[in-house]
């Protein structure tokens, strides 16, 4: 066997489109979109017609067909030049996809695979005001009617993607005298009455919105139920481990992304001294140390997808390349901007961005702690013999 | 009625475009060793124009067929080539290509692959690169057209056809304008940066390019002689650039002008 970081040849071109996406598409909008908060239009709908929406997805429902592997590489690379785009993409693909792929009927597939694949962004509301890590402790409600179909009623907030979805996958409580085992998943259109009630004004990833979302009485067909009734609490938990994979790419890209730009310029542009600054062996050492760091990360994060694509269990490697995927990535733009000095302060330059955008990633789909809970239940469990 | 198009598409895989050459130890060739390797732009180019002449008139094309000539991993230069649109693909393989040899097909050999290729599949038009960004010798679409027979029209920036007469207009930019040229078919077309802009390849694309077919055939398949006749005998890097001076003044600069005879 060679490198875990070693492709198949469908991994490597995915890549090249996405670097020439990146370059053409993504990079001269940039600046603009995190001053003004908002998502141009147009990289969305490039995103669906370069049929980077729909990795996984089965080639009947207009997707490539392709390895979760490929998605977390892709997610990667976009990663590379904005975390933002990043983030759309892989909630899109590792969460709302998987989710309809995984547990839907094939009435939820037919209807909605090729719609996620073609032009409507996806959406997973969980978080509530008051269920952040503790997720089932959730108050929306699902009502069941006498027809059978469901009422929701309730709020989401911190959704990502909240404010340009138009399939949301929502979890509620159908039956809250049962706890967290009456929690059901749902595809939901933005149709039948989501609201989007605010956006948050952010630190980072400024440019992908998170939204507070309102159910007032949104009625949802009883088809639309996703997987079994009372089990979302597992469709959750199920696709939060696999996502983390996906935010471990997401800082992993970033942190590349970061160092690839400042390391290029103490070595090609700043002199002072009479000699490039990379130069210098200060430099020289923390450049060595960071890039240690990132090959690190990037190990973490092939070898949990590995698992998984293969079917083992990967819940704890998952985890950690989260945890050291986030703190590679905010340890990386700040040694950046430090790098670039006065200019890498300025938001004249990308180091900046980076720099508060790689803060979410100790935040979203499980904190930091409660990744370093989930390695740590998983390490007392190998290792108490009771 | 005019034979309808059998467009055959030469690809050579070369060293990405963004790489930055650098020469081996040898001094007798550049360093491919963990180089990035993609399809060369003005034959990508090529692909896409015979794919874009099939979408511009339903029954105007009849196949699309890329061919390359390399070692095994010409395949991924093939595939790419192959989500572009191409419906089908032939490697002919090239053993003996490593990297310690100093010189890999000349543009003569390719040529008389090429010609033997074309003729065994009974194509019409040839449309292929003006050059590899690799070794830039823009030779082989001239002397493919030399040995063939066959009109060309070299460094297209325009190219359409007339389907009731089979007559190929092309556009060519030279030195202080456009020249136009029309020819029959057959015709082998070379073509230019402008000419167009790929299209993003779709990921199911490339996907599906997995299905198409490839063959491969050998040099000897195809009764062709690919002994090289040209040996490189060394490379070198260009001269480092020296830094200049800073003057103060006009009257400075004016003076360093004089002193070194540029004025």
């Amino acid at each position: 066997m060679t490198s875990i970081l070693e492709f198949d040849e469908d991994v490597e071109m995915f890549r090249s489109v996405v670097s020439r996406f990146n370059a053409e598409v993504v990079a001269p909008q940039v600046e603009k979109m995190d001053e003004e908060e908002h998502i141009d239009p147009s990289i969305i709908s490039a995103l669906f017609e370069t049929g980077l929406m729909a990795v996984e997805t089965p080639e009947e429902y207009g997707g490539a067909g392709a390895s979760f592997t490929a998605a977390v590489a892709i997610v990667e690379e976009l990663a590379k030049c904005d975390p933002s785009v990043s983030v759309l993409n892989d909630v899109h693909n590792t969460l709302v996809n998987t989710c309809v792929r995984k547990w839907g009927s094939d009435y939820i597939k037919e209807t909605y695979l090729p719609q996620l694949s073609t032009d409507k962004l996806g959406a997973f509301a969980l978080s509530e005001p008051s269920a952040g890590s503790d997720a089932f402790a959730l108050r929306t409600r699902a009502r069941k009617m006498s027809d059978g179909d469901f009422v929701i009623e309730g709020g989401k907030m911190w959704i990502t993607n909240g404010a340009e979805a138009e399939i949301f996958v929502v979890f509620a409580n159908a039956e809250p005298e049962k706890g967290y085992r009456g929690i059901t998943a749902f595809v939901v259109e933005k149709s039948w009455g989501v609201k989007v009630v605010k956006k948050e004004k952010k630190l980072g990833i400024r440019a992908s919105s998170t939204a507070v979302l309102a159910f007032d009485e949104v009625r949802v067909p009883k088809q639309n139920v996703l997987g079994i009734y009372g089990q979302g609490y597992k469709i959750a938990i199920e696709c939060l481990n696999e996502g983390r994979i996906g935010i471990a790419a997401q800082m992993t890209g970033l942190a590349q992304g970061a160092f690839d730009r400042a390391v290029s310029y103490v070595f090609n542009d700043r002199q002072q001294f009479g000699k490039y600054v990379g130069e210098f062996q200060g430099m020289q050492f923390q450049i060595a140390q960071i890039a240690s760091e990132i090959e690190a990360a990037r190990l973490l994060l092939y070898n949990a997808a590995r698992i998984k694509e293969a079917g083992g269990e990967f819940v704890k490697e998952a985890a950690m390349a989260k945890l050291i995927g986030s703190q590679v990535a905010e340890k990386t733009a700040s040694k950046a901007v430090e790098w670039m000095g006065g200019v890498g302060f300025t938001r004249d330059e990308t180091v900046e961005k980076f720099y508060r955008d790689a803060k979410i990633g100790a935040i979203y789909e499980g904190t930091s702690n409660i990744q370093l809970q989930t390695i740590a239940r998983l390490i007392q469990k190998q290792y108490t013999l009771r | 009625m005019p034979p309808r198009l059998n467009i055959v598409v030469p690809v050579k895989r070369v060293i990405d475009f963004a790489i930055k050459p650098r020469i081996n130890a040898s001094k007798n060739a550049i360093e491919t060793n963990g180089v990035k390797f993609s399809l060369n732009p003005f034959c990508e180019i090529a692909v896409e124009e015979a794919v874009r002449l099939r979408e511009s008139s339903k029954d105007l094309v009849e196949s699309i067929t890329l061919v390359s000539a390399g070692s095994a991993k010409a395949q991924d230069t093939l595939r790419s080539g192959l989500a572009l649109g191409a419906d089908k693909a032939t490697l002919i393989e090239i053993p003996a290509i490593d990297d310690s040899k100093s010189l890999e097909l000349e543009p003569l050999a390719v040529a008389k692959l090429l010609k033997a290729f074309v003729k065994k599949s009974n194509a019409n038009l040839v449309i292929m690169g003006k050059q590899a960004i690799d070794d830039d010798s823009n030779q082989t679409g001239q002397m493919l057209a030399g040995l063939l027979n066959w009109s060309q029209a070299t460094n297209a920036s325009k190219v359409t056809v007339d389907e009731a007469s089979g007559v190929v207009t092309v556009s060519r930019e030279v030195d202080g304008g456009t020249e136009t040229l029309s020819a029959p078919l057959p015709l082998v077309i070379t073509t230019d940066l402008r000419l167009n802009t790929p299209r993003y390849t779709k990921l199911q694309d490339i996907m599906k390019a997995k299905k198409k077919k490839t063959e491969k055939v050998s040099p000897e398949d195809l009764g062709v002689d690919i002994s090289s006749r040209l040996e490189i005998l060394s490379l070198s890097e260009p001269p480092k650039r020296t830094g200049g001076g800073k003057v103060d003044s006009v009257d400075a600069l004016i003076g360093k002008l004089k002193e070194l005879g540029a004025i």
